[in-house]
């Protein structure tokens, strides 16, 4: 069977099918992430307690004199790192897009390889960052800020992980069919590149929300 | 988009490098900001409006958006919507608005 519109526009929407999917698929992650800022929000604006580390437990962090805040304890140069490899990921994905529209395939190759490596460092930050936190006996249920802080990261990750999978295959396997069906394999790295400008996207609020205010 | 000249594409290629330089200096700025002696309040309103305008370019130049058809505008309304609706939550709970 024939799978429609994979490349023509459909006629009503004027848009390939897996567009006008990926951007419905987008709308719900916009509740899904909503959801749980909106939980940070009501849960940061309603306890005055929320951000401050007890006494008990910045004694045992080795914290000593006036009232200590949880983000203190996050890593702002290691996000700020991040925050940048995520961005560049976002211009590399764009060029690996543009590459192929220009029928530059070794090009377009070298540029979602960069994206996958910065894919894998923006993992591997985060694995130290939580490494580090799981070493001083932080975890979710020490605290709500810390609660939010793993979940929205952690579900984050994710997207990150779910996303490189995806990046690995079109740069493998999945480029064959660049020789078969050019346009379609031009749409599918357009389609992945919508989702990775999410991914960036929702970094961009996490990182000030979480790690700076 | 694939109807577009190889000219064209070349244009677009150096907005990329462009907004991308433009999203790691808003970042250094957002850091910056974080570390000077500014109000509580203050803080808040500039590391969000921060964020809006990169996530703006971001969805504008990366995502397209500038030059979309009306499908995924007429989608993205209603995302809107029901997002502000999310938003409204929390305040209207911490102005009383919504019961406890």
């Amino acid at each position: 069977m024939q799978i429609p519109y994979t490349v023509e526009a459909r006629p009503d929407t004027g848009l390939y099918n897996a567009k006008l999917g990926i951007w419905l698929f987008l709308a719900s992650e916009v509740m899904l992430f909503g959801a749980l800022f909106s939980s940070y929000i009501l849960l940061r604006t309603g306890d005055p307690g929320f951000m401050t580390i007890p006494h008990d437990v910045a004694e045992a962090l080795g914290l000593h004199g006036e009232a200590h805040r949880w983000s203190d304890e996050l890593s702002v140069p290691l996000a700020f790192v991040n925050t940048l490899v995520l961005i560049f990921s976002s211009i590399t994905i764009v060029m690996s897009w543009a590459s192929l529209r220009l029928k530059e395939f070794g090009k377009f190759r070298l540029w979602l390889g960069l994206t996958i490596l910065c894919a894998l460092g923006f993992m591997g930050i985060k694995a130290i960052e939580y490494s580090t936190k799981f070493a001083h006996h932080l975890y979710p249920e020490t605290s709500n800020f810390l609660g939010i802080y793993f979940t929205l990261t952690g579900l984050h990750g994710l997207h990150v992980v779910g996303g490189l999978i995806v990046l690995v295959y079109l740069w493998g396997p999945g480029s064959k069919m660049w020789k078969t069906a050019p346009q379609r394999f031009i749409n599918r790295v357009e389609t992945v590149g919508l989702y990775w400008h999410f991914v960036d996207l929702v970094w961009i609020f996490l990182f000030p929300t979480i790690y700076l205010l | 988009m694939s109807g577009h000249t190889v000219e064209e594409i070349r244009g677009e290629i150096r907005r990329y490098w462009i907004i991308g330089l433009a999203l790691f200096l808003l970042t250094a700025i957002t850091v910056t900001v974080s570390y000077l002696d500014v109000a509580p309040g203050l803080a808040v309103f500039i590391a969000l409006l921060i964020a809006c305008l990169k996530a703006g370019l971001v969805a504008a130049v990366f995502m397209h958006l500038i030059s979309e058809k009306q499908a995924i505008y007429a989608l993205l309304l209603l995302t809107a919507v029901f997002f502000a609706v999310l938003m409204i939550v929390p305040i209207g709970a911490r102005a009383s608005i919504i019961p406890h």
